[in-house]
């Protein structure tokens, strides 16, 4: 079959980047606020696929890091004033920092019980966050109501106004672009290779000199400094952050959206994404009465059509179009 | 021009119409019509919570027979209420979709306090009312600041206050431990009692313990607090925790003057799981009829309330105090609405809430629903019972405004 | 001391609790290798139709083995008709579905059975001579029933062909059916047992901390954590993983941090375990090949 004309894939992705500048002048403030958090979410995901999906190893936990991040912020802009953008790369450090250290005693864990460490810290961070220690600086139960950023130019494109959410949007896109890009480079060369060797075949990964402790600590690290950003940048979008905000539930759906877009997948973590936030609205629409039990048949539904979620769905298709022309 | 009598009357019957007419022009904002009002509701229909999200239920099924009697001046009643599983990230998607993409005229009974602080300042800079919060956080009761938002149920403050008031009167030199859960309701009452005390909390209070909402039981922190020597008590749980102190403290053979919280006051739902024997002497505050309560479970407002279970909750639970709880709030906000008349702009709406002055059904006697300008409390009203194995039996005065 | 004493038998009884479910996690594990997170939701559901049962008029023995028949036979059913198309698909693909149970679960209990707690009754008399200031007769009651339940499980696992065909099966699949054991049913008969323990310990569990549909969810944590200090794969070491979480938890709270940072205290541990055991307390090691 002929390979895809570049012409082409030039052609789809300017399409692509021209629709995504154009959409949020196209819907209404609140759709793009629902946008923005599947930009936050995506990221979030994509912090996790680099853990679970590229390197194997399972994170329950990952909400923990994105509250962190959330925090980071928060605190960051409420009792010191940093400006919103800064916090970003400051929830970075402070996240992957976090998880080096958790990183270090989960290299000796393997599959179920690093689950269940990561999971035990998912729930210890709540009340971790409640603690009346701290609570000058967390705002403690009642959490931190933050000022949302108002865009530092005015224009209006399509007769709306570039509002406090478009230029959230336009924001979160950027950044989004920036974290999937250092990821792809990050992961196809010598490192993404390393990685997806450690997950396969640790002892051989080790005889080729890959030095294991610190590669998987690196990788817990960079996996939540990731998903600490998204968080940050949750929190700018919300404007809100308190302890329920960031419970188990968190961690699991994290989890669904890694699995939903497909494992060690880039593009995955935007599917990921939309489903995280979008299908739970759907179930409650179709159920008043039960709407986690008509989003549980949907996630199984999901796993059923897709195992491989939507990217493992997709390079499914590919590969038959392929050979079907090759014939 | 000669005025003769059908000149006059003309004269006067058009001044009439034109006067009365203005008096009666409609004014509407987003979300009202001649034919409907949209409300917008939010409830933790999944999650931790979900027990709640039997109030958001109820106050549906009560529109639902409002609007089968015709509705309100006419309109129908649209509740949009929507899921947010108490997940504060999510309060705000909800909010901000109904107020934007749905157009509600407002937002009635939104639960939780997390949730509700999530909206606080979004609702207020949308100027739309953030009416009758379900939860008994003290902050909601700000017109001075927060002018769009009405709390709605006795705060927990003030009910603390109360047995904190009980105690000083009735046993100035007690030991109290307290249990209480590590949230803001937990917190929000632990605060209110101590500042009831006053100076003499540092001494009178021995102990106070925490348990979280997944911890399986309490029995560890049950048995810390009667280590402690204790001999009052105040249990601030939600149902299934108080009935297993309950259950536990007559295990340990502790048998402390035991102060309970509103939210768990409920014979079906909390006195009789743990035993009705262990039960008697407890002191509680309420102002909400229990569903359970047998010395309630007669009389024309009872049976209404019992008919409008059969008929539009018939599966619902009759010993489930949130069902009397949504009966009541929707009441007071069908009040405000028949209030309202014609005028359905938002800021008469908040005029409306703030200028009650009635009794409800399900309400105990002597407990009446009252605001003001200046007073965005509602329900302030509680009185002090005391269980006698059967039933709380109320006694003393009513306590509150 | 007093109090000491009473608090580390008060941790007995819940690790008793724990244990339970930790067995039935064990139990799923040596079966299809796979953790059930579903497992606390489905023993809720069990223990509500045990309730309804009960409430119809059934005597309490009664209502108890048949409930335990009818998880069983949900448990199978469950994995004959939802788990076996992906049988085939990766872990995570199927702690998805296990996640997705777990919320079908839940809804479903609360939407046929309500919140309002309920009491559910305990078939060992309250004035036993056995039942003491520590010990309630119900605690000792369970205890004896988990002994029961771990016992035959040792049994069968060790001395009946079913058993050694289910481990069989977990372990090495395609051997396995080479010798002619019908994965499939192994896998299906294994979920049965589980469902069936699972239910014990719910209609154990339910009489000391109430019945409602979010009985199990604090449970299954410190169950799941029990099971994998023990040893995932190792019954009696997830029995005792259990007890020793929960005379923890207790001491914990009580005499070193206060319950505010309790579940970071449990973390800390439960970490520092398994750094020093990575396969718990009683697990095997597993050596793969190079």
């Amino acid at each position: 079959m002929k390979p895809l004309d570049r012409k082409w894939v030039w052609f789809w992705s300017v399409l692509l980047l021209v629709g995504l500048l154009v959409l949020p002048f196209l819907v209404k403030n609140y759709r793009v606020f629902q946008f923005n958090l599947v930009l936050v979410y995506a990221i979030a995901i994509l912090g996790l696929n680099i853990l679970t999906g590229f390197n194997g190893q399972i994170s329950l936990g990952h909400g923990a890091f994105y509250a962190f991040g959330a925090y980071t912020a928060a605190i960051l802009m409420d009792k010191l004033g940093v400006p919103y953008w800064a916090t970003l790369p400051a929830a970075f450090v402070v996240c992957f920092c976090f998880g080096f250290l958790v990183g270090f005693p989960a290299l000796r864990l393997a599959g179920h019980y690093l689950a269940l460490a990561t999971f035990a810290l998912a729930l210890a961070v709540p009340q971790l966050l409640k603690y009346k220690g701290i609570e000058g600086m967390t705002g403690g139960v009642q959490g931190l109501v933050l000022t949302k950023p108002e865009p530092p130019f005015s224009f209006r494109f399509l007769d709306q106004p570039l509002s406090a959410d478009r230029w959230l949007y336009f924001f979160s896109l950027a950044v989004a672009g920036l974290m999937f890009l250092l990821a792809w480079n990050l992961l196809r060369g010598r490192v993404g290779r390393a990685l997806i060797a450690v997950r396969d075949h640790p002892i051989a990964a080790t005889a080729m000199g890959i030095n294991l402790p610190v590669f998987k600590s690196m990788t817990f690290g960079v996996s939540a400094g990731i998903t600490g950003l998204a968080g940050a940048l949750g929190a700018i979008v919300v404007a809100f952050v308190s302890p329920d905000s960031f419970t188990v539930n968190l961690s699991i759906f994290l989890l669904v959206g890694v699995v939903v877009g497909g494992l060690a997948s880039i593009p995955g973590a935007i599917f990921g994404g939309i489903f995280i936030q979008f299908v739970p609205n759907i179930a409650d629409e179709i159920s008043k009465s039960a709407p986690a039990a008509i989003y549980g048949l949907l996630l199984i539904g999901f796993m059923y059509l897709l195992p491989m979620g939507v990217m493992g769905g997709v390079y499914k298709f590919w590969m038959r179009m392929r050979t079907k022309t090759a014939g | 021009m000669r005025l003769n009598t059908f000149t006059l009357a003309i004269a006067t019957l058009a001044a009439l119409a034109i006067s009365s007419s203005a008096l009666a022009q409609k004014k509407y904002d987003t979300g009202a019509t001649d034919k409907e009002i949209k409300i917008g509701g939010i409830s933790p229909y999944s999650g931790p919570a979900s027990a709640y999200g039997a109030i958001g239920k109820a106050i549906s099924a009560y529109f639902a027979k409002i609007n089968e009697e015709g509705g309100i001046n006419g309109r129908k009643l649209n509740f949009i209420s929507l899921d947010d599983g108490y997940n504060p990230a999510k309060t705000v998607e909800q909010a901000r979709k109904l107020v934007e993409e749905d157009e509600v005229l407002f937002i009635f009974n939104t639960l939780g306090t997390p949730p509700n602080s999530a909206i606080h300042k979004y609702m207020n800079g949308k100027k739309t009312p953030h009416l009758f919060v379900a939860t008994g956080a003290t902050k909601w009761g700000d017109p001075k600041n927060f002018p769009w938002t009405m709390g709605w149920q006795p705060n927990y403050q003030s009910e603390s206050k109360v047995f904190a008031g009980h105690i000083m009167e009735t046993k100035p030199n007690a030991k109290i431990a307290i249990l209480y859960q590590n949230d803001d309701y937990g917190k929000d009452y632990l605060k209110g009692f101590e500042d009831g005390l006053g100076d003499k909390a540092k001494t009178m209070i021995v102990s106070k313990i925490s348990y979280e909402v997944t911890d399986p039981t309490i029995d560890s922190q049950m048995v810390s607090l009667k280590g402690t020597g204790a001999d009052t008590f105040f249990n601030i749980t939600t149902p299934k925790f108080a009935a297993q102190a309950i259950k536990k403290a007559a295990e340990l053979g502790w048998k402390p003057t035991h102060y309970l919280n509103s939210v768990s006051a409920s014979v079906g739902a909390v006195m009789i799981p743990a035993g009705v024997e262990n039960g008697v002497g407890i002191f509680t505050a309420s102002y909400l009829k229990d569903p359970t309560d047998p010395q309630f479970q007669k009389g024309k407002e009872w049976d209404d309330w019992l008919a409008w279970m059969k008929k539009y909750q018939p599966n619902g639970d009759i010993k489930d105090a949130n069902n009397v709880y949504g009966y009541t709030a929707a009441q007071g906000l069908v009040q405000v609405l028949k209030q309202a008349g014609d005028n359905l702009t938002r800021e008469n709406i908040m005029k409306q809430a703030a200028s009650l002055d009635m009794t409800l059904p399900m309400l105990l006697p002597g407990v009446n629903v009252k605001t003001g300008p200046d007073d965005f409390f509602p329900i302030e009203r509680e009185q002090l019972a005391k269980f006698d194995g059967k039933t709380w039996v109320l006694f003393g005065k009513v306590y509150g405004r | 001391m007093e109090a000491f004493l009473h608090q580390i038998f008060s941790g007995l009884a819940n690790g008793i609790i724990y244990g339970s479910v930790a067995l039935a996690l064990v139990m799923i594990y040596q079966a299809t290798h796979h953790i059930n997170f579903a497992q606390g939701e489905m023993a809720t559901f069990s223990t509500f139709i045990a309730w309804a049962l009960i409430q119809a008029g059934w005597p309490y023995w009664g209502a108890f083995f048949f409930t335990v028949a009818v998880s069983f036979l949900g448990g199978l059913l469950v994995q004959r008709i939802v788990l076996r198309p992906i049988e085939k698909a990766p872990v995570l693909t199927n702690v998805i579905v296990f996640i997705g149970l777990l919320l079908i679960f839940n809804a479903m209990s609360g939407m046929l059975f309500d919140h309002t707690i309920k009491s559910f009754a305990s078939p060992f008399p309250k004035d036993s001579v056995l039942a003491s200031k520590y010990f309630s007769a119900h605690q000792l009651g369970s205890a004896g029933v988990l002994l029961v339940v771990l016992v035959g499980l040792f049994l069968f696992f060790k001395f009946t062909s079913v058993g050694l065909a289910m481990r069989a099966a977990a372990q090495n699949p395609d051997s396995a059916k080479l010798v002619g054991i019908r994965v499939s049913w192994m896998l299906g008969l294994g979920w049965g047992l589980a469902a069936a323990i699972g239910a014990v310990a719910g209609m154990m569990v339910a009489p000391i901390v109430f019945l409602d549909p979010n009985m199990m969810a604090g449970i299954l944590l410190y169950g799941f954590a029990g099971a994998l200090l023990g040893g995932i794969d190792n019954p009696l070491g997830a029995v005792i993983g259990g007890l020793v979480v929960g005379v923890l938890e207790n001491l914990l709270g009580a005499y070193v941090i206060g319950t505010e940072l309790k579940l970071t205290v449990a973390l800390v541990l439960i970490v520092g375990t398994l750094t020093l055991r990575p396969d718990g307390l009683f697990g095997k090691k597993v050596v793969t090949r190079v």
